[in-house]
């Protein structure tokens, strides 16, 4: 599996003096090992943050998880009672937790940061016009099919193939990365995003329809 | 000398037996509640000597400047409305446009104030601020929790509604340091109360809190499981509560005295009696079916017949805003009706019937309220007030409640943090500038949903200068917004080409700015310097306490690396600072932390040095947490 590496080469820590002991401690540890002071956030990836493996498939399960976990030990209410400087960085470090939280829990904000993080720069705000021309059919046909729809059910029909098709192509997705085809996950990155949105619009439209009749 | 040696992680403090007791307050629209939890697992509502758990939030000020709290402070509405204020969380930073009048009538005498642009209300005489007579309301609070626990009660948990923004989130923390209490951390009542319910484990899954109290409503829908509070989503409006139902019940009965008296304005003191009875006859329509009340504008009485069935006509806008408020939360947590597991009440006005029904009706399930709705909140605070002095592993993951952003060209406004998003959160935005040569911005901050700024609400103004002179749109300004986890906001901003940062004074548009607060403070407390002096000096000595425990555990790893000359040396400087923290010389503790900074400078040398070759060994230095299961 051609997995991506993370910047940081993991057999030769490198060391910061703890700000409370001065002595040295591992720029990843959380807490001084010998003081036990809380350090600041390093500027580690998402991935790494949350002590995920860089790969594009990730388990709601097991990063809630993570998350959680890492929240438990740094958030701000572990440290209510503590100096302001202990304070600071623990709502530094949650800070930082939730920025990667909500990064990656996103399936269309984890892709693109991942295609960043190799060098494929992509900016979804500025793709507001489909270039792809078989992307381009297939939305255009969903929301034809949409704009018709007169009852909720057919409605929710649409809706769950617009959540299947979203499903599939993040397990597409997945695949592109593990086989370092960025191209392919690039394209898929916009169908996605596309697809997420007709979920939302096709949700609307049902519970609309629902109401009306 | 005997120091502690802690695990990371735990919430130590030195002492902490010794430190006033953390309470829980809910401070509310119409009352408020304390509460006490000594094992973070169970908490008690404190009650005043005759039994009684709710504090009514009403204030009487009288005119040799006495002030009363609760009952008491009700109870003269009938003789003096003039000299009490009730339901002023409302006010709370807000502006005077924002006092609701009753048909044409201000409940309150609204003074228009120079220094800040918070509403003032002239009361028996005084020109007081909504932070000032919420302090007296804590105070209140604050003395019914001593004399109960026969402690000093200093620091709390004070809960707040979700959807506050950011003026309302100050001015609470304010009025509760004027009242002498520190803040261990503003909560959301929704929140609090799914602590209240969620903490023994006997709910797990998606839960809704569906939250109508006095003044405010807020829905929030969370995830629960194992101790962990996960908010996906909050949404309310700040001011939409009981109180909105009173109005339009007094507004009712006002209608009918008309037809049968001659008409004329109200007085302030007639608004206030009015909606007081008004209140009295939605809460007795709750339990029996119709009733009679009495009218009287200045010596005209009249009595008019309520039923319920009418009452409800009449709180049906109200509630079907509610229930559209519902329905925006749970598209925005992204979850279906059928998968939230169950909601729970909370807030005085779901005693309503028809609040009870409606909230039935849309999640399709008996709404929960074991807990009785008036107290779930406080007890939600005190469990947390708990957690946080004792240590604890419950989690409270909030979010932001409103979008925050910024006033930009042709007042249409540039989101920087969108509503929902987990705190403590930081996000920054690129601006630049519109006219060649440049120097300032004036940066405008809001909090809202609408496009346009002067739909939303402003939260601030500040002026950033020293942008270096450039064509239009060369400068880089890069503002960035910061959210506590008290839900409060701090702005920054920079120039990214210089890097130079700009220290902005941010003006409150609906606060009170640090000058009139430092005057308020010392006006306020008797013992003002007394109590900032000992606050100063608690914080030296915690923080020369922490840089010995650090040496300490410095000392008993890498000790080896000293000769005994230099352990000499920091011990006695050790010895030192262990002499003064046990004085009330705030300046001995200073100079003795910073001799122990001085007298450890070598080895904290030494200790590097050996660390880096230890790691060049291939040896582990600590260790870092990965996974947890």
């Amino acid at each position: 599996m051609a997995s991506l590496s993370t910047s940081e080469n993991r057999s030769t820590p490198s060391l910061n003096p703890c700000w409370s002991c001065k002595g040295p401690v591992d720029k990843r540890a959380l807490f001084c090992s010998v003081c036990g002071a809380v350090q600041g956030p390093n500027d580690t990836d998402h991935f790494t943050r949350l002590g995920l493996p860089m790969d594009y498939h990730v388990p709601p399960d097991h990063l809630d998880r993570q998350y959680f976990g890492f929240q438990r030990r740094m958030h701000p209410d572990r440290f209510a009672a503590k100096s302001p400087k202990e304070k600071a960085l623990s709502q530094a470090q949650a800070t930082a937790l939730n920025d990667a939280y909500e990064t990656l829990t996103d399936p269309v904000k984890r892709a693109v940061y991942l295609l960043n993080h190799v060098g494929h720069v992509i900016d979804l705000h500025g793709a507001s016009t489909i270039t792809d021309p078989v992307l381009l059919m297939e939305q255009l046909e969903m929301r034809e099919v949409l704009a018709e729809a007169e009852t909720p059910e057919q409605a929710a029909g649409l809706l769950s193939k617009a959540e299947h098709d979203a499903h599939q192509c993040q397990h597409d997705m997945a695949h592109a990365f593990q086989h370092g085809d960025y191209a392919e996950a690039a394209r898929l990155v916009l169908r996605l995003k596309y697809l997420q949105k007709l979920v939302e619009d096709a949700k609307s439209r049902k519970s609309r329809l629902a109401k009306g009749s | 000398m005997l120091f502690q040696i802690h695990e990371p992680g735990e919430t130590p403090l030195p002492h902490e037996s010794d430190r006033p007791v953390a309470v829980g307050i809910d401070l509310g629209t119409t009352n408020s509640v304390v509460a006490i939890s000594e094992d973070a697992l169970t908490a008690t509502v404190l009650a005043d000597s005759d039994g009684h758990k709710l504090l009514p939030s009403v204030v009487y000020y009288g005119t040799d400047g006495s002030v009363v709290v609760g009952d008491q402070a009700r109870y003269k509405i009938l003789d003096v409305p003039d000299q009490v204020v009730s339901s002023i969380k409302r006010l709370m930073g807000r502006g005077g446009e924002d006092v609701k009048s009753l048909a044409g009538a201000l409940p309150y005498t609204v003074e228009p104030s120079e220094t800040s642009g918070m509403v003032h209300l002239k009361v028996a005489g005084r020109v007081l601020s909504p932070v000032e007579i919420s302090a007296d309301i804590l105070r209140a609070i604050k003395a019914r929790a001593e004399t109960a626990l026969d402690k000093k009660v200093e620091r709390a948990v004070i809960t707040v509604p979700a959807y506050f923004d950011d003026s309302a989130r100050t001015a609470t923390r304010d009025a509760a340091r004027l009242a002498g209490i520190e803040v261990l951390r503003l909560v959301n009542e929704p929140t609090a109360a799914a602590l209240a319910y969620g903490l023994d484990n006997s709910v797990e899954g998606l839960y809704a809190v569906y939250d109508l109290g006095g003044g405010t409503f807020d829905v929030s829908i969370l995830r629960m499981e194992k101790g962990v509070f996960q908010v996906k989503a909050t949404g309310g409006d700040a001011a939409l509560g009981g109180d909105d139902i009173d109005h339009a019940v007094a507004e009712y009965f006002l209608d009918l005295h008309a037809k049968s008296c001659s008409t004329r304005a109200l007085t302030a003191g007639e608004a206030k009696q009015t909606l007081a009875m008004a209140r009295q006859a939605k809460e007795c329509l709750s339990r029996q079916a119709e009733g009679q009340w009495r009218v009287e504008v200045g010596p005209e009485t009249s009595m008019h017949k309520l039923n319920r069935a009418t009452l409800e006509k009449l709180a049906a806008p109200f509630i079907a805003r509610t229930v559209s408020i519902c329905k925006g939360v749970i598209e925005d947590a992204g979850v279906d009706v059928g998968d939230i597991r169950g909601v729970v009440l909370v807030g005085g006005a779901t005693r309503m019937p028809a609040v009870r029904k409606a909230v039935q009706d849309l999640f399709d399930k008996e709404p929960l309220s074991d807990i009785n709705p008036d107290e779930v909140v406080a007890v939600g605070a005190a469990l947390q007030a708990a957690a946080l002095t004792q240590g604890s592993d419950t989690l409270l993951l909030d979010v932001t409640p409103l979008s925050l952003g910024i006033e930009t060209v042709g007042g249409i406004v540039e989101k920087v943090i969108p509503r929902n998003q987990p705190i403590p959160v930081a996000m920054a935005q690129e601006f630049t500038t519109y006219q060649d040569g440049q120097t300032a911005m004036s940066i405008h901050v809001v909090q809202g949903e609408r496009e346009m700024v002067d739909q939303c609400r402003s939260l601030a103004r500040f002026v950033l200068q020293g942008i270096p002179p450039l064509v239009a749109g060369a400068a880089r300004i890069r503002v960035t917004f910061a959210v506590d986890a008290d839900g409060l906001l701090t702005v920054s901003a920079m120039e990214t080409t210089t890097g130079a940062e700009q220290q902005v004074a941010v003006k409150p548009s609906y606060g009170l700015d640090e000058e009139e607060m430092a005057k308020m403070l010392r006006a306020a407390l008797e013992h003002g310097r007394e109590d900032m002096a000992q606050r100063v000096l608690a914080e030296s000595v915690v923080e020369a306490k922490r840089s010995a425990l650090a040496v300490q555990a410095a000392l008993g790893v890498d000790g080896h690396l000293l000769s005994d000359q230099e352990r000499q040396g920091i011990e006695d400087a050790l010895a030192r600072v262990e002499a003064a923290v046990q004085t009330t010389d705030r300046d001995a503790v200073i100079a003795a932390a910073e001799n122990l900074e001085a007298a450890t400078k070598g080895f904290a040398e030494k200790r590097m040095d050996h660390g880096i070759r230890k790691a060049l060994a291939g040896l582990a230095v600590g260790d870092v947490e990965r996974t947890f299961e």
